[in-house]
């Protein structure tokens, strides 16, 4: 940590010494590299598309899968699946879906009568492409709901049955107050973990068409390996690391207004 | 209100089967096009069922790129993480959960607070100081670090711990048992699932990171299949077909391990969300 902070602070090539320069580094990267801002832009683009529509298919297929219906288990299997690929891997598959004249994605629009997409070879569709591939990978946040789900006890739920409530009732004043906790807990993950984009533009687009999906971490494993400027790498770690608290912070401060703790009640 | 029912009934088998189908095309599109010829790939309209099982991909994925060394590297580097993972992490959620020491409360606090360290925040220095160490483009970067825990794990086990009676370990102490006798005698018989599920995340982890043999490994040789399927991208000419064999090949033993283990995949995930 002390070193990365030294560095931060240091215009270093890797091959000669270290220079001192202080604070210069990160008022440089804000002020002379436009790209900069630009990836954090994308990162925080990509983040807010993907996360809550994440949340929301999640946390609906472990309401379907909660619910009474024959064959949970073989759906939840295969829903778990897409988790279980490496992003290596479903990157290149994506990336071979996403083909504009090849792709099954667009084959399938033609079907439909729609025209062909330009998916991630055009500017405005990049970031969307990548959400939609981050979506698919949806096991994990989903396991982790119907564990919540099952954790609510029957009595609250019948309850409002007696009441005369409908599944609607049921839905915004028990299953949601009590799932509260859980689904902080796959927010702040989730965003933490989109944040963190990499691979999947590395592999893809290569922060392309016009550096329209350069993700933050990219451009700092861009500086570092490929233009060989350690130190501006180094200070742009940090920003991303204090960038990633706040958010966290954010998060978890007005998380308080809706969630609800059971243990609270007292 | 019962055709109500049924309605809602066939609504969410929909809903489910879009979803199912959703999720396992694209996988479906993987193996279909691994199991074509480039020419038939390029044809259109798309030939979405192949008439004929072409295996040439799969021959071709071992003698375009060294893909066998690849396998072995991975092979090396996951179960050297697995014994890491299992020593360190065991060790250090039996320390913090059952010796009493000054600053315990500290150390634990600090171990679960790199939980909220993004991993890409650690690389650059990371990589500097395996550097420093001269140890670039070797293992050691992918393995050592296992051995010094996880903060996940550690948590995981922790709280596992807490459900075991001390008079287990009180009853060994005083038949005069060291620690380390302790762990592997006494707790580690009982923590048997929640061990399981360190190495099958474990396993995941560490066959699935990018980032580290990324930046640790210069030498195709040395390539875990992560990386080493990039091998297969290039700009003037992508071999589709044997691009696919080779995803396949790689997802292959992640998919046979889930089916053998799956309840503690869902043990492990649910975790940190639910006990949390």
């Amino acid at each position: 940590m002390g070193l990365s902070l030294y560095t931060s602070m240091t215009q270093w090539d890797m091959l000669s010494k270290a220079q001192f320069v202080g604070f210069q580094n990160y008022i440089r990267i804000f002020t002379e590299d436009k790209l900069f801002l630009k990836s954090i832009q994308n990162t925080l683009y990509f983040t807010f598309l993907s996360v809550p529509l994440q949340m929301i298919i999640a946390l609906g297929g472990a309401l379907l899968l909660n619910s009474q219906v024959k064959g949970k288990g073989v759906f939840r299997t295969i829903f778990y699946l897409p988790s279980l690929i490496p992003i290596v891997v479903s990157s290149v598959m994506w990336l071979w879906l996403f083909n504009y004249q090849y792709g099954l994605i667009n084959y399938f629009l033609n079907l439909l009568g729609a025209s062909r997409v330009k998916w991630i070879d055009s500017t405005k569709m990049v970031i969307p492409s990548l959400a939609i591939m981050n979506i698919w990978n949806i096991g994990n946040v989903m396991v982790i709901f119907l564990a919540g789900l099952q954790g609510i006890p029957t009595d609250l739920l019948e309850a409002v049955d007696i009441d005369g409530g409908r599944y609607w009732h049921k839905f915004r004043f028990v299953i949601l107050p009590l799932l509260s906790p859980v689904i902080l807990y796959n927010m702040i993950v989730n965003v933490i973990k989109c944040l963190q984009l990499f691979v999947e533009p590395y592999i893809m687009t290569n922060g392309g068409p016009v550096n329209s999906s350069l993700s933050f971490v990219l451009h700092i494993y861009n500086n570092a390996f490929k233009y060989g400027k350690m130190g501006i790498a180094n200070a742009m770690s940090w920003v991303l690391f204090i960038l990633t608290m706040i958010i966290s912070l954010i998060i978890f401060k007005t998380s308080n207004q809706w969630t609800f703790y059971e243990g609270d009640k007292q | 209100m019962r055709s109500r029912r049924i309605g809602a009934a066939i609504g969410i088998y929909l809903l489910l089967v879009v979803g199912a189908i959703i999720c396992l095309v694209p996988l479906f599109w993987l193996i279909r096009s691994s199991l074509m010829s480039t020419e038939n790939m390029f044809k259109l309209p798309l030939i979405l069922f192949p008439r004929e099982f072409r295996l040439q991909n799969y021959v071709d994925v071992f003698t375009m790129v060294p893909f066998a060394r690849f396998y072995a590297n991975t092979v090396f580097v996951v179960t050297f993480n697995i014994i890491g993972a299992l020593i360190s992490n065991l060790m250090i959620a039996y320390g913090l959960a059952r010796i009493e020491f000054k600053g315990r409360k500290l150390m634990f606090s600090l171990s679960i607070g790199t939980l909220m360290l993004p991993a890409n925040v650690q690389l650059i220095p990371l990589f500097l100081e395996w550097n420093w160490f001269g140890k670039v483009n070797t293992f050691l970067p992918l393995t050592v670090p296992a051995f010094f825990g996880n903060a996940f794990f550690i948590f995981m086990l922790y709280q596992f711990l807490r459900t075991i009676p001390r008079d287990f370990d009180e009853a060994a102490f005083m038949d005069g048992a060291s620690y380390p006798v302790i762990i592997a005698r006494v707790i580690f018989p009982l923590m048997k699932p929640a061990m399981a599920v360190v190495a099958i995340f474990q396993f995941m982890f560490t066959w699935n990171d990018f980032m580290s043999p990324l930046l640790f490994l210069n030498d195709t040789n040395k390539y875990t299949l992560a990386i080493g399927i990039r091998t297969f991208i290039s700009t003037f000419y992508t071999p589709w077909g044997v691009l696919m064999a080779a995803a396949t090949l790689t997802i292959l033993p992640l998919i046979v391990l889930f089916f053998i283990a799956q309840r503690y995949f869902v043990s492990g995930l649910t975790i940190g969300g639910i006990k949390g």
